[in-house]
């Protein structure tokens, strides 16, 4: 029971690193950008909110500038495809392993160092060490909610779903494509850079190169899972958090299996989520999604 | 000139172009073009494809930018750099392909296009204002629906809503009929009327003289990017506008009666019966013979089984009962590879998804009718000359002069890509044609070469199938002509014997059987 218990409230902690990218990715991906890039933008964050948490004792200035260093990024990100017209998919890459190498440059310092976390809190009194989580997993599951509303009950959300869908017409419904992508850009850079961050100074403590282990591609995969739905986000989120906790668990009891092999877990997880559930369903997808818009004339 | 300027500032006059001129790449689309919109007309602009109506509109609704002239509306000169500056003046329009979003609803779809739609909205609100106005118009829709699922006739209703709850008195189309069936015809130009009868202003551009004179108050001929002259519709008469609009002589279309019996059976199919996909109607045990040296037509409204007739006689679409024939062999299972090894020729509509690959030069695309014959050295190099001898033949022998060689597909006009295909499916052997609306949104001068091309094929003994809309099409070129309903043959006739109405009644599944 007791492992069971610890088990659930491990994969709320680590649904919450998985829910910020995908959210991000849901709302730039609804504006018809794929970013492949948030794998790096993660890195980033993790690397960033560990040094700023490091130098100024402060966990929550970390996640803040991590936060705005990955908006700058993403912008990066932005400007190549809608304004330069590059390959989404090339450009994502390129921003990947920008983030990647530029991570690994910044934390490098802070190898084996320990960082000031955020503060951690109960919202109910229980035994010691379960349901404890910092600020950032209540507001991770809160934006969730909130990024539904965005998109489907409000003016701007329509706005930014008839971009990712077409954005001819959007124009010529008086929206700006570029100005719709720019912000989306701009808010998914900011949600992954703080998912990765939630890993750096909310879960862990520390700073590892690549540490996100991917994090950033299965959040891709959870935006086809969750049909570009903030609120199925969630179940997969936590379908995701689930696996990678019951890795560690399987780890830490010493069972005759290779480490190697449990670390697959989350991965071929992965895998056989989109093998069920990624079939494509007609006009589910933002129809012009990875697109170059290049204007009207 | 004094006169133009006259009418301008004219009360009357809502929308006043003035030596609007706009250059491709290659092309001068608008040649000092003056038009005057007034206030309270239907004005049809008319011209063949290709004659610069669509630039025309685009340029007033701020999606070009001329690069000489002056619009003004109401009077007074604008600046119209985007469509939402357009907007802002009240004009709205309807374009070709439906500025609709297929995967939201006709609410969100609306809503899209609203100025004066809230920072945050409920979809139920929305829906009742929806409900409200499509009740004022007379434009039944619902609101939730999503746009994919709408017929066409539904979603151009949608993008008239749009336009009109956003404020729109002064409304374009752009070849707003080029998609419909007649009776949709009839009832878009009496929403046209009631909406006149409303105090709207209206300018719609087609390429058939029938639409603007029974529908427009006024017409302007347009032709080669020149305006050839506005005329009131009750003084003009189709061959003054066919003047117009041509400058010359149409080649008339002949066919030779019935000069001789029909040979064997080419095609057959016994029985034949489809899944129904989507919502598209199932084939229905339907019998059919074409015969060599006869063309046979296949009337109806589309999406009564015309494109799965096509597509089960392609090989594309499985038999569940029944059996197809192909030169007397059973031909049920072959596949789309065999039956035109055998010798089966396709002419779609819109080539550029089916027929054409955009991106590849017209000769490129001449050389994928048969690879195997135009490669040498064991089909590992292509042998070009080969290519483009038989490239000009194939045009020589029906009639056409040929493309230009290194041009690109995807610029060529709807009228020369269906050419090109045209070309590259009757030159090499075959026995039956298929036309599946090959003539759609063609003018009128290459839907008469593609019908000339057809003919040719039958005076060669080959067997023709023409699925088709276009009646007179149909009564001008058929030996017989076969009335699809809901995926069953209802009707069989000739057309020197048959009665349009009756035609139209068996058409719309009103009528009985009738005639042999």
């Amino acid at each position: 029971m007791n492992w069971f218990l610890s088990w659930i409230s491990g994969t709320i902690l680590y649904a919450a690193p998985l829910l910020f990218p995908t959210l991000g990715e849901v709302i730039e991906q609804r504006a018809g950008l794929v970013n492949l890039g948030l794998e790096g933008l993660m890195l980033l964050g993790a690397s960033v909110s560990f040094a700023v948490s490091f130098a100024t004792q402060n966990a929550w200035v970390g996640v803040l500038v991590a936060g705005c260093v990955g908006l700058l990024a993403n912008l990066i990100y932005a400007w190549l495809v809608v304004h330069r017209q590059a390959h989404q998919l090339a450009a994502g890459l390129a921003l990947m392993f920008f983030g990647i190498g530029l991570s690994a440059l910044i934390g490098k310092a802070y190898v084996g160092q320990m960082a000031p976390v955020l503060p951690k809190f109960q919202p109910f009194p229980s035994q010691a060490l379960l349901f404890r989580y910092d600020l950032l997993v209540y507001v991770a599951f809160l934006l969730a909610p909130l990024c539904w509303f965005l998109l489907f009950r409000t003016r701007f959300g329509l706005k930014l779903r008839a971009v990712g869908e077409s954005p001819a017409i959007a124009y010529a419904a008086g929206v700006s494509p570029a100005l719709v992508r720019y912000i989306a850009a701009a808010t998914a850079g900011i949600l992954a850079a703080i998912g990765g961050a939630h890993l750096a100074v909310g879960i862990t403590g520390t700073w590892s190169e690549g540490m996100t282990a991917g994090r950033g591609f299965i959040a891709i995969a959870l935006v086809i899972f969750s049909r570009w739905d903030p609120l199925r986000a969630i179940i997969g989120a936590l379908l995701f958090g689930s696996a990678v906790v019951l890795q560690l668990q399987l780890q830490a009891q010493g069972l005759g299996i290779s480490p190697f092999l449990l670390d697959m877990l989350p991965y071929v997880l992965t895998v056989l989520v989109l093998l069920i559930w990624g079939r494509g369903v007609r006009y589910v997808a933002p129809a012009s999604l990875g697109r170059v818009y290049f204007g009207t004339e | 000139m004094d006169e133009d300027r006259l009418t301008c500032e004219s009360d009357k006059t809502v929308v006043c172009l003035r030596g609007i001129t706009k250059r491709f790449p290659g092309v001068l689309a608008n040649d000092h073009v003056d038009f005057q919109l007034q206030s309270g007309e239907i004005h049809a602009l008319l011209g063949e494809n290709g004659a610069g109506k669509s630039t025309l509109v685009k340029i007033l609704y701020g999606f070009y930018h001329a690069d000489a002239g002056e619009i003004l509306v109401h009077g007074r000169p604008v600046h119209i750099r985007s469509p939402r500056d357009a907007r802002a003046l009240g004009l709205g329009m309807v374009f070709q392909g439906f500025t609709l979003i297929p995967a939201m609803t006709v609410a969100e779809n609306v809503a899209l296009f609203q100025a004066e739609l809230p920072r945050f909205f409920s979809p139920r609100e929305l829906e009742q204002s929806i409900r409200a106005a499509s009740d004022q118009y007379g434009l039944a829709l619902d609101p939730k629906a999503p746009v994919w699922q709408l017929s066409i006739g539904e979603q151009q209703r949608v993008e008239l809503l749009k336009l009109l709850l956003a404020g729109a008195r002064i409304l374009i189309f752009d070849e707003p009929t080029k998609v419909l069936v007649p009776h949709e015809v009839e009832a878009l130009f009496r929403v046209f009327e009631s909406l006149r009868a409303q105090g709207f202003s209206i300018i719609f551009i087609t390429h058939k003289l029938r639409e603007a004179l029974s529908c427009a108050d006024r017409i302007t001929v347009m032709r080669q990017g020149r305006v050839v002259g506005t005329l009131l519709a009750r003084a003009a008469t189709e061959e003054s506008l066919l003047h117009m609009m041509f400058g010359e002589k149409l080649p008339e279309i002949t066919r030779s009666p019935g000069s001789r019996a029909p040979g064997e059976v080419v095609l057959e199919l016994r029985d034949v019966c489809t899944r129904p996909v989507g919502t598209a109607p199932a084939l229905d045990h339907v019998n059919l013979k074409v015969r060599a040296g006869e063309i046979v037509g296949i009337a109806g409204v589309s999406g009564n089984g015309q494109r799965e007739l096509g597509d089960v006689v392609l090989g594309l679409l499985r038999i569940v009962r029944g059996k197809k024939f192909f030169l007397g062999q059973d031909a049920t299972s072959w596949s789309p590879r065999q039956l035109v090894r055998r010798g089966i020729a396709f002419v779609p509509e819109d080539p550029l998804s089916m027929a054409v690959v955009p991106g590849f030069s017209t000769l490129e695309n001449f050389a994928l009718m048969d690879l195997q014959a135009f490669s040498k050295f064991l089909g590992t190099v292509m042998n070009w000359g080969k290519v483009r001898t038989f490239f000009r033949e194939g045009f020589t022998k029906l009639g056409l002069s040929p493309l230009p060689e290194p041009v690109r597909a995807s610029t060529l006009s709807g009228g020369n890509l269906q050419r090109l295909t045209l070309v590259r499916e009757l030159s090499r052997p075959y026995h039956l044609v298929v036309g599946l609306y090959p003539t759609r949104g063609l003018d009128v001068r290459s839907a008469n070469a593609v019908r000339q091309a057809f003919l040719v094929a039958r005076e060669q003994g080959k067997g023709v199938l023409l699925i088709s809309e276009d009646l007179q099409e149909l009564f001008s070129l058929c030996d017989r002509v076969l009335v699809i309903f809901r995926g069953r043959i209802v009707g069989e006739f000739r057309p020197e014997e048959a009665d349009l109405t009756e035609v139209g009644r068996l058409m719309t599944g009103a009528g009985v059987l009738h005639g042999s």
